[in-house]
């Protein structure tokens, strides 16, 4: 047993109130370092700490609610915030975390939600690892020689031949609205089952699939993370009772300690190095998530209360 | 330990002297606490069983929780991985179930006598809610079960734990882990005499969630929309907060 140990009423387990606020803390670094959202680091660690798979989750999304919030602020003071983008973004973000809470209660009832979210967070995992790790070595040995080459905004492709076209102001756009509508809905399903934010995948993806100024993106990604992990945390309230509040709010006071103090050292730090850091913490939590899984288990059998 | 063997003591003695007719029933006991409270802070614990009996003889406590509806599943190597493949529900199972005596069982009562009166947790009837399933394959999740409840520290034998004060007095500590299902338990103490059971007496024990633990379980599983509408409210009214002392920097 810990330091000081708290009964969580929801998760049915007892742990250390020290350990929790710390672990809190050390992802609310990461994402104060490097500028992400951590949703995608700390449901691992709640889930090799003991707390049960489906709370990890629930929770994990009730906390990045209140740490969206902090870090929107900042960017919308700014103005940095295509409403009418973060408008449709939502709206599919919605649909898509309906079908997500859904899913994950189906898996639940079935007893595979614990494999799915292995199997889907060991390969998310290495795959941005992989990623940001080949990222990162190319932007540091190209740092030398600076051939500062000229690139377009963004390239056209069939993405941008798709009906109901809307001008979006703040981002200087012309595209159809499925776009941001198909990448809430996907973010969303995400979110809803792995209990991240999606920031990871919808930043890449605005920039590069969008063409958004990158000033206007991570407002708008936040506005978009603040509304569907809310909608992820009412909706997994209601579907599966899954959502610890105490956890949630223990999490999110180290987290936001952390974030502040992770934002003062990512300054000193240098980008690529800094990116080269990430990459290795994410492949090490996608080794130990294969290692789990691929690993013959001390015991082959679990049991599941049944509700009535 | 010294306070419960204390309190143990006090309790007999009042129950020796509480008149005639009290005093010639064979067996007595009770338990110096009804409730086992799940606070914030909780961490596990432990009530004293304690009595008397009217003349020589073995007792033996059986505490048993709820009664619900467990699947085990077992995993298998698939495509690399292990996976849950095969499953089997088994009804009514005991959420716990712990049995205490003075002796091993198997001194205490026959084979079937401690069969009749599921003594010992390998008598427990298990049995699956689906019938048709080979005795095998039952036997192996039964004993998968037992195991994993073991494990947990939800099913438990403990073949010396009740101590004799003199002939009559009787106690035992029955402890608790922290992952102690909620809802009412109840205790049956047997009086055992030449293997067979004289007496029983069963003593009801309630383990609840209290205080906020409680009223946020209540809360979340009452109205589980506000109590999600609350959850969001809640972070981000911290998450603004939390970002106005840094809103210069």
């Amino acid at each position: 047993m810990g330091i000081l140990d708290i009964y969580l009423p929801i998760a049915g387990v007892s742990l250390d109130i020290v350990g929790l606020f710390i672990l809190g803390a050390a992802v609310g670094l990461l994402s104060g370092v490097f500028g992400v959202g951590g949703g995608f680091l700390l449901t691992p660690l709640l889930i090799f700490v003991g707390v049960p798979p489906a709370v990890a989750v629930a929770s994990s999304a009730n906390q990045l609610v209140g740490a969206s919030v902090s870090g929107a602020m900042a960017h919308w003071r700014r103005g940095n915030l295509d409403f009418l983008m973060g408008a449709l973004m939502l709206l599919g973000g919605f649909a898509g975390s309906g079908l997500g809470v859904w899913l994950f209660a189906l898996l639940q009832r079935e007893g595979h939600i614990e494999i799915v979210i292995s199997l889907s967070y060991a390969a998310l995992l290495t795959t941005l690892g992989a990623l940001m790790l080949l990222e990162s070595t190319r932007a540091w040995l190209r740092r030398r020689k600076p051939a500062a080459s000229h690139r377009k905004l963004h390239q056209h492709s069939w993405l941008h031949g798709l009906p109901f076209k809307l001008r979006f102001r703040r981002s200087k756009l012309y595209i159809s609205a499925l776009l941001p509508i198909l990448l809430g809905f996907a973010v969303g399903v995400l979110s809803a089952i792995l209990g991240v934010g999606g920031g990871f995948v919808m930043v890449p993806a605005m920039i590069y699939l969008l063409g958004m100024p990158t000033a206007a993106v991570p407002g708008t990604s936040l506005f978009q993370i603040i509304f569907v992990s809310a909608s992820v945390t009412i909706l997994q309230a209601v579907a599966n009772n899954t959502v610890d509040v105490v956890l949630a709010l223990v999490l999110l006071v180290g987290g936001v300690v952390g974030a502040q103090i992770g934002t003062r050292w990512g300054a000193r730090l240098r980008g690529e190095e800094l990116r080269l850091l990430l990459a290795l913490i994410v492949l090490a939590v996608a080794a130990k998530l294969v290692f789990d899984l691929t690993v013959r288990p001390d015991n082959l059998f679990s049991i599941a209360v049944e509700e009535p | 330990m010294s306070r419960g063997r204390r309190m143990c003591l006090i309790a007999a003695a009042v129950l020796c002297c509480a008149g005639p007719t009290r005093a010639d029933q064979p067996l007595l006991a009770d338990l110096t606490s009804h409730l086992i409270a799940i606070t914030t802070g909780f961490t596990g614990t432990s009530v004293v069983l304690f009595g008397t009996i009217d003349g020589p003889g073995d007792v033996v406590a059986i505490v048993r929780g709820p009664e619900q509806d467990v699947v085990v599943r077992q995993k298998r190597h698939l495509a690399g991985i292990w996976i849950n493949a095969h499953e089997l529900a088994f009804a009514a199972v005991p959420s716990y179930y712990a049995v205490f005596s003075n002796r091993p069982l198997e001194q205490i009562a026959s084979a079937g006598m401690r069969g009749l009166h599921q003594l010992g947790i390998g008598n427990l009837r298990l049995e699956p809610r689906d019938a048709g399933r080979p005795e095998g394959e039952i036997s192996t999740f039964r004993n998968a079960l037992i195991a994993e409840e073991q494990r947990q520290g939800l099913y438990a034998e403990q073949p010396n734990s009740v101590s004799f004060l003199g002939d009559r007095l009787f106690r035992a500590n029955i402890s608790f882990p922290a992952n102690v299902p909620t809802g009412t338990y109840f205790v049956e103490v047997l009086l055992v005499r030449d293997g067979n059971v004289v007496t029983g007496q069963t003593t009801p024990l309630v383990v609840s969630e209290i205080g906020l633990n409680a009223d946020l379980n209540e809360f979340a599983l009452r109205s589980a929309l506000l109590y999600g509408f609350a959850a969001v409210a809640g972070a981000a009214l911290l998450g603004w907060l939390s970002s106005l002392p840094f809103r210069d920097a």
